[in-house]
């Protein structure tokens, strides 16, 4: 008998996986990636500096061409960026010895009698504009004009290409715009891994978010609200949102009520409660401090909603890949009876899943209603979809068993960068929900092919 | 009421006319297992044959290749002498084959009628606007249903019918889609005497009308009273077919069980000491009566009998996967409460489960993650699982129990069913169980890793754990057990109490109680 030939295992060749496997579980990040370079492509444009250093710069560029003490004329909008930007010049040149004969702040005619009464006066080396003051026609042909400044010369701050995409603000804006989706995108991963949905976290965002305001309005003393009061209604907003989730993770456990269904009426529940909590308005008597956690950019310049999230997906990673928690999860989502004969507690996994998934949301709304300084019952209408579609566009599979967290951060980053990109290039709204959907769509089919070819 | 002479007429008919239905060298492989090696069939006009057979002989998937569930490696199907090529249910169900599972296949919240017309319903005019018609559909029903003797209203949702009128609807079905060849596996096993007798009256009358009817059953006497031929199979091969009155039960029972002891089983030298795992009045419906059991340390204890006995339900029972309604479960002489697979675990009780891919295995996950999962208790500390520490004893046992696998992180689903059967050993062997429950541990499992099992059950009852074992295989239930239960119908119906002499003849006597 050949035993080796009988037993032995139907391996793939070398170990290597087949390659839409492959291509899917990095592949998510080659999209992103591509995306990004697809609209930093497509937002190249001149960037034309206007901030203290573009001023230092032009001060120093005007002193190299114009001689030791050059005789300057400043001239901009009368607009506070602009005027900023003149003061600072004005004040470079002179400490450098040059003289200012004048810091024109207005309209081009307002330059036209400064420049006549330089012709008149003493001539002048150099004309200081900033971008939009050069294209003033008054400057256009100086040397036809005014003979006596024949020889002025107009300097502005050097433009340079950079694309709009990659400049930091919007950097930040992008992640900053994600956080609260990022943070209920957690929770819906590991929902989503047991073999269920929770549709209820918009809702939740928007009863934590007025639970919270509530609580500090009414019991914390509104806009003297101090940190602990603050804090403590936050903790409210959450343990709400969790307890919520609890309530559909009971239903589903116990009584074998289908996800979609128990969490579908949590969501109408939990909308209606904030309705009722807010009498239907935004609850916003808050001190501006409470804007600290949504606002605030305490860590190396990255806004703490950010730093939030990074933490969040950090400690949720290390859950799912090294802990028993993450392995039950994976466990029962792959194979419920399975892990049942196996000893996991499947039932309480299941629970705690939805418990976390309605504490993540409830602490999203907190976020939101620190960066709107207000709760309000209108907030994360949709969110629900978007979140599930980042889970999905994660690589997540809806029949449970299989996903990551990191992929469910790539999958949200892809949709921010999609309607982040979008803003930019100048694509309507209406448009960008049209390709919103075709991308969850082709993520979708990816997941389906993948699973078709372990089949076959 | 047929007589004796009515049967000979139709026979004599049956003499002459030519096959109906002929399988011609059937064969079918399965990863690990030949299902079928070349088997021959033949059916003619009016005829009832009966297939029997052991578990696993191949009536199953023989009836599935007819029924177009499932497609044959090689072999020809031709009927009424025309080649019939059978690739999907519909091609079978046009050629006039009907097969009635065991799980019967109607739409739970659809009456009799619309079920019976389902996909064939009468419409009105051309039919191009589907509107169905409804008053001709009820005449035939009525019809239909007063020729199988059926008192049912056709309009009462078919998940309201008892399981002897459900079946009457799937006749129904197979008749107005004009079967000439009807299939019936295990028609009886949920009727009582009296649908019994009902269903064969029905039997006879379509036979008369020249339905040829193919009557899958494990119920020896019913095969006598109802069929004109009977044909067996063993392992995937024909070994025998005669006229029912020209064999004896006993002969049916020798040519199903015939193999021979011809395989190795390891022997193994262990006087078993004292009871440890004692089982008393276990009850759950119907599926469990009262069962009372006690395995010694160090016994081999086999649980057998039919499918559908009761084994695998007892086995469940005990690890607590599903809660009983009665009785008294002791391990070294403490009682225990085993609510859930989890106290079981706790316990020091592991199962084998009957089928390893929907219940002993996450087949997504890595042979290391699926070994760890009852032994993460052990394998973790403060939430955290010890990864190191995992693949370190994984790894070990995939050596000592020679698992054919690239490396642990491979996943359990690529492996052949013999390495992931050790897969699922190893998930027990590290938790250190004192007790194991074996459900069908060799089943689509190849020679080689068979004997390796085997050599590891061995193993495990030297050192003293207590270990029951059900099987279908008798063979292996002779070569492997100290002691035989054999179950029936939910009962334990009889003991071996030393399996070294016993026959296959004495199990299938008890099976067939």
């Amino acid at each position: 008998m050949n035993r080796q030939a009988l037993s032995a295992p139907r391996q793939v060749p070398g170990g290597a996986r087949p390659l839409l496997a492959v291509l899917s579980e990095a592949g998510m990040l080659w999209v992103l990636l591509g995306l990004c370079l697809l609209f930093t492509v497509l937002t190249l444009s001149e960037q034309h500096p206007s901030g203290p250093a573009a001023a230092d710069a032009l001060a120093a560029d005007i002193l190299r061409q114009c001689g030791k003490a050059p005789r300057v004329l400043v001239a901009v909008r009368e607009q506070p960026d602009d005027a900023a930007f003149a003061a600072r010049v004005a004040t470079k040149l002179t400490a450098a010895g040059a003289t200012v004969v004048e810091v024109v702040k207005g309209e081009p005619r307002d330059a036209r009698g400064a420049l006549e009464r330089s012709a008149a006066g003493g001539g002048l080396e150099c004309v200081a504009v900033n971008s939009a003051s050069a294209e003033w026609l008054v400057f256009a042909d100086l040397a036809r004009d005014y003979p006596a400044l024949a020889t002025t010369k107009l300097l502005q701050p050097k433009s340079y290409f950079w694309p709009n995409f990659l400049k930091k603000e919007n950097l930040l804006n992008i992640a900053n715009q994600i956080s609260v989706i990022a943070i209920l995108a957690i929770g819906m991963t590991m929902v989503i891994i047991t073999g269920g949905i929770d549709l209820s976290v918009g809702s939740l965002i928007a009863l934590a978010s007025v639970t919270a305001a509530v609580l500090v309005r009414d019991l914390a003393g509104g806009v003297e609200a101090g940190p602990t009061g603050m804090l403590l209604g936050g903790l409210g907003g959450i343990a709400v949102a969790a307890a919520a989730g609890a309530f559909s993770g009971l239903m589903i456990v116990c009584f074998g009520i289908p996800p979609f269904i128990a969490t579908l009426a949590m969501m109408l529940v939990a909308g209606g409660t904030a309705s009722l909590l807010a009498r239907g308005e935004s609850v916003y008597q808050l001190p501006d401090s409470f804007m600290w956690l949504g606002r605030g950019a305490d860590f190396l310049g990255l806004p703490n909603a950010v730093v939030l999230m990074l933490l969040l997906y950090l400690v949720a990673h290390v859950v799912m890949t090294r802990m028993t928690l993450g392995r039950h999860l994976l466990a029962l989502g792959g194979n419920r009876e399975a892990a049942r004969l196996s000893g996991v507690p499947v039932s309480a996994v299941v629970l705690l899943a939805y418990v976390l998934s309605g504490a993540l949301a409830g602490l999203g709304g907190v976020v939101m209603a620190s960066q709107l300084k207000s709760g309000s019952p209108n907030y994360g209408q949709m969110y629900e979809l978007y979140t599930i579609a980042a889970v999905v566009v994660g690589g997540t599979s809806l029949a449970g068993g299989e996903g990551s967290m990191l992929g469910t951060l790539v999958g949200a980053l892809i949709i921010a960068v999609i309607q982040n990109g979008m803003n930019l290039v100048g694509i309507e709204s209406y448009t960008q929900r049209v390709v919103l959907g075709v991308v969850i769509l082709a993520a979708v089919l990816l997941d389906r092919l993948r699973h078709r070819n372990w089949r076959g | 009421m047929v007589t004796g002479k009515d049967d000979d007429d139709t026979g004599a008919r049956r003499q002459g006319a030519s096959p109906l239905l002929e399988m011609r060298g059937i064969q079918k492989s399965f990863p690990g297992v030949r299902a079928l090696r070349g088997v021959e069939l033949t059916l003619r006009p009016g005829e009832v044959l009966a297939l029997v057979g052991e578990n696993g002989a191949g009536k199953s998937t023989l009836m599935k290749i007819l029924g177009g569930a499932q497609r044959p490696d090689s072999g020809s199907i031709r009927i009424a002498g025309m080649d019939a090529a059978i690739r999907g249910p519909q091609d079978a169900r046009r050629a006039g084959v009907a097969v009635i599972y065991q799980e019967f296949n109607l739409v739970p919240a659809l009456g009799a009628a619309d079920n019976i017309f389902l996909g064939q319903e009468l419409v009105r005019g051309t039919g191009r606007l589907g509107w169905i018609d409804r008053a001709r559909q009820r005449r035939e029903v009525d019809q239909l249903l007063a020729r199988l003797s059926l008192s049912i209203d056709p309009l009462v949702p078919c998940r309201e019918l008892s399981v002897a009128q459900q079946q009457g609807v799937e006749i129904a079905k197979a008749l107005v889609a004009g079967a000439r060849i009807l299939v019936m596996d295990e028609p009886t096993a949920a009727l009582t005497a009296p649908e019994v007798e009902a269903l064969h009256a029905v039997i006879r009358d379509l036979s008369r009308a020249g339905v040829g009817i193919i009557y899958v059953s494990h119920r020896l006497e019913e095969i006598a009273q109802i069929c004109h031929r009977v044909m067996v199979l063993r392992d995937g091969e024909n070994v025998g077919e005669a006229p029912t009155a020209e064999v004896s039960r006993a002969d049916l029972i020798r040519m199903m069980v015939g193999r021979e002891l011809t395989e190795e089983f390891p022997r193994r030298h262990v006087r078993p000491g004292a009871p440890r795992l004692v089982v008393e009045g276990l009850c759950r419906g119907k599926a469990v009566q009262k069962v009372s059991l006690e395995v010694r340390a160090g016994e081999v204890l086999a649980l057998t009998g039919l499918v559908g006995s009761g084994r695998t339900e007892t086995l469940r029972l005990i690890f607590g996967a599903d809660r009983r309604w009665a009785g008294r479960i002791t391990l070294d002489g403490q009682p225990l409460a085993l609510a859930s697979p989890r106290g079981a675990i706790a316990a020091g009780i592991g199962l084998l489960p009957e089928d390893r891919k929907t219940q002993g295995l996450v087949l997504g996950l890595s042979v290391r993650k699926n070994f760890g999962l009852p032994n993460l208790p052990r394998l973790s500390r403060g939430g955290f699982v010890r990864q190191g520490e995992e693949r370190r004893a994984c790894t070990e046992y995939i050596s000592t129990l020679q698992i054919r696998t690239p490396s642990s992180e491979t996943a359990v689903r690529t492996l052949s069913g013999g390495n992931q059967q050790k897969v699922v050993l190893a998930k027990w062997l590290a938790r250190g169980c004192e007790v194991l429950l074996f459900d069908e541990p060799t089943r689509g499992v190849d020679v080689g890793a068979k004997v390796e099992i085997y050599q590891l059950i061995n193993s495990l009852a030297a050192e003293g754990k207590a270990i029951l074992m059900v099987s279908s295989d008798l063979p292996e239930v002779l070569g492997m057990a100290d002691r035989i239960l054999v179950m029936h119908d939910g009962r334990i119906t009889g003991e071996i109490p030393d399996a070294a002499h016993a026959t296959q003849e004495m199990i299938m006597e008890l099976a067939f109680a």
